[in-house]
């Protein structure tokens, strides 16, 4: 799937101006609230008539306002989650999920009920009112009913947000099966680091309606200049890696990544199972020599390559560790004890390691049965 | 069991086909006028605001003198319908319910419209990215959880209609059998010698009529209600 966007529109004091093109299956919005995310997705689904600029999906003209092109939302087949479900009160889940099928052509109807209602875990609702579902069953639902239309495109905006943590990763999986099991394009928007690098293949990250930065997870996570729009405390380098082997006797997984083995508490994955790492520039900690006596696992060697200019107290670095980018957040005052700058050889002492299967590896698993 | 005289029986009958008709007819303009009001911006909203609810807060007779000026055999418009359509309202049951149905009209716009800016309208966007046609949209989502808006509406409309005096008795006279409805029968019984019993006797219908109405209205409420409530 290809997904062309180059659209401007005035909202009030607001503009956005957004152009971009995402080749990937799973395409994520990335910013602040207020950046413009939803309005950017509201106009992909026909809910805002842009004032200039094309939608264009897979060679499908959706909106052209020069040859005065704009198809009605309710013939674009472009599904979307909303944040807060929006599940019809006064059907019951069956029909709340039939509701999109309906008004979908026979022959374009690719979504089977039974394997929705299958995929998403909600066959024991169907019978139930909207009003009697939790948060994550709510949304579950939402995003069967959007899924049961056929859509040629999935917008989800922001589909975790209302959900505790324990709801997040309830319903993560099955974001995550529509992606590598049917293969349906996404634009995903988030404000949450942590669903972005587990989920997105492109990301796009807006700000104040603009598009700041294009490009994979790891490249965009790894821009220093960046960091402002993609939030300073969560902010943090994304890397691939495989699972290398398993360490028994302590309970630990080795990965093997570009900048070095890293060891993780143990996960139950096959050897060669590609995964993503996050690790968060707040959790790396640097050295100008091999620390010894030391309780962190994960100390990776490399160069740094850039120290963010910034007046206050705290300076960002990123590191070449190998080829492989690594994020470091560190005072102004240690940048100047230790004497480092661009080039400097160092050392990156890594706390804490985020992680989560990669979409490579469902796929290819998936592929091969 | 209350034996009822002839006249008595058609004044009950002629009522509850009057209040009927006037819910009826008054409907689909009603839910019509209450969406253009809820929904649409237009000029002169605040004037076709303050037409509906005239008949609220005038006089019933003047609006039935109003209607007999207007809808009366030398009315404009009365003359035309009649000449052009054959239909005629001036001293006929139809214009007994048009006078019900007019000044019931206020109180069924208002129920419509409350319930329709009660939709949520992020359920009717939902609805369009479903591939609903707007048409759709307002059939399956809006029509449904409006409907105890459009109950409520109804039910007042026919308890206005059966309790309707000032305009109907202006515009449409007394004639037993034809525009002698159940306020006007009590009426004029109340008016005559010896006529107090049987003005009791269709009093009592009165009281029965309007407790079945509104005992079936909270029924139907409260089922519709315990269909559509929201989360």
């Amino acid at each position: 799937m290809t997904l062309e966007v180059a659209i401007r529109h005035r909202l009030g004091g607001f503009a956005l101006d957004a152009t971009f093109v995402s080749p990937d299956s799973l395409t994520a919005l990335f910013g602040r609230s207020g950046a413009g995310k939803t309005s950017l997705i509201n106009v992909i689904a026909g809910l805002i008539r842009p004032d200039f600029g094309r939608i264009v999906i897979d060679g499908q003209v959706l909106v052209d306002t020069e040859r005065g092109v704009d198809v009605p939302r309710h013939r674009r087949r472009i599904g979307y989650v909303f944040q807060e479900g929006r599940l019809f009160p006064h059907l019951s889940v069956r029909h709340n999920l039939g509701y999109g099928r309906w008004f979908t052509p026979v022959g374009e109807r690719y979504a089977s009920f039974d394997a929705v209602v299958d995929l998403l875990g909600i066959a024991g609702l169907l019978d139930r009112r909207p009003h009697l579902l939790s948060g994550g069953e709510r949304q579950r639902v939402a995003i069967g009913r959007a899924l049961l239309a056929s859509p040629k495109l999935l917008l989800m905006d922001e589909p975790l947000a209302s959900l505790d943590e324990g709801r997040k990763q309830e319903i993560l999986p099955y974001i995550e099966r529509l992606r590598d099991e049917l293969k349906l394009p996404i634009v995903y928007v988030s404000h949450a680091h942590a669903e972005v690098t587990r989920l997105t293949a492109t990301l796009v990250v807006l700000s104040d309606g603009k598009v700041a930065a294009v490009g994979s997870v790891g490249e965009v996570m790894g821009r220093l200049d960046l960091f402002p729009l993609t939030g300073r405390y969560e902010a943090g380098a994304v890397l691939e890696a495989r699972v290398a082997g398993h360490d028994g006797a302590f309970g630990l997984t080795i990965l093997d990544s570009a900048a070095g083995a890293l060891r993780v508490p143990k996960v139950d994955l096959p050897l060669g199972t590609p995964v993503r790492v996050r690790i968060r520039a707040r959790d790396v900690m640097l050295a100008t020599k091999r620390p010894e006596g030391l309780s962190a696992l994960n100390v990776l060697g490399g160069r740094i390559a850039e120290l963010s200019r910034a007046e206050g107290p705290i300076v960002e670095a990123r590191l070449d560790l190998n080829g492989q980018a690594l994020l470091a957040r560190i005072t102004r005052k240690s940048v100047s004890d230790l004497g480092i700058g661009p080039g400097s050889p160092v050392f990156a002492v890594i706390k804490s390691i985020a992680f989560d299967h990669r979409s490579l590896g469902l796929q290819s698993a998936s592929a091969e049965e | 069991m209350i034996d009822f005289t002839p006249d008595e029986l058609s004044a009950i009958r002629l009522s509850l086909r009057v209040a009927l008709a006037a819910t009826i007819a008054t409907l689909p303009i009603g839910l019509a006028v209450a969406l253009l009001l809820a929904r649409v911006e237009f000029w002169g909203k605040s004037l076709l605001t303050v037409l509906v609810h005239l008949p609220l807060v005038l006089p019933p007779v003047v609006t039935g003198y109003v209607l007999l000026l207007l809808f009366g055999r030398q009315g404009p418009i009365g003359a035309f319908l009649a000449d052009h359509l054959g239909i005629v309202f001036a001293f006929r049951w139809t214009g007994a319910a048009l006078a019900c149905a007019v000044m019931g009209f206020p109180l069924m716009v208002r129920a419509i419209r409350l319930s329709i800016e009660m939709v949520d309208r992020r359920l009717e966007t939902a609805a369009g990215t479903l591939g609903a046609h707007p048409l759709w949209v307002f059939a399956t989502v809006t029509l449904p959880l409006i409907l105890p808006g459009i109950v409520a509406g109804m039910i007042l409309t026919f308890a206005k209609a059966l309790g309707e005096f000032g305009a109907t008795i202006t515009f449409v006279s007394n004639i037993p059998g034809e525009t002698q409805t159940l306020p006007v029968a009590i009426y004029t019984l109340t008016q005559i010698p010896g006529g107090d019993p049987a003005a009791l006797r269709l009093t009592l219908v009165s009281v029965a009529i309007s407790v079945v109405a509104l005992l079936a209205s909270e029924l139907v409420a409260r089922r519709i209600l315990n269909r559509t409530v929201a989360l």
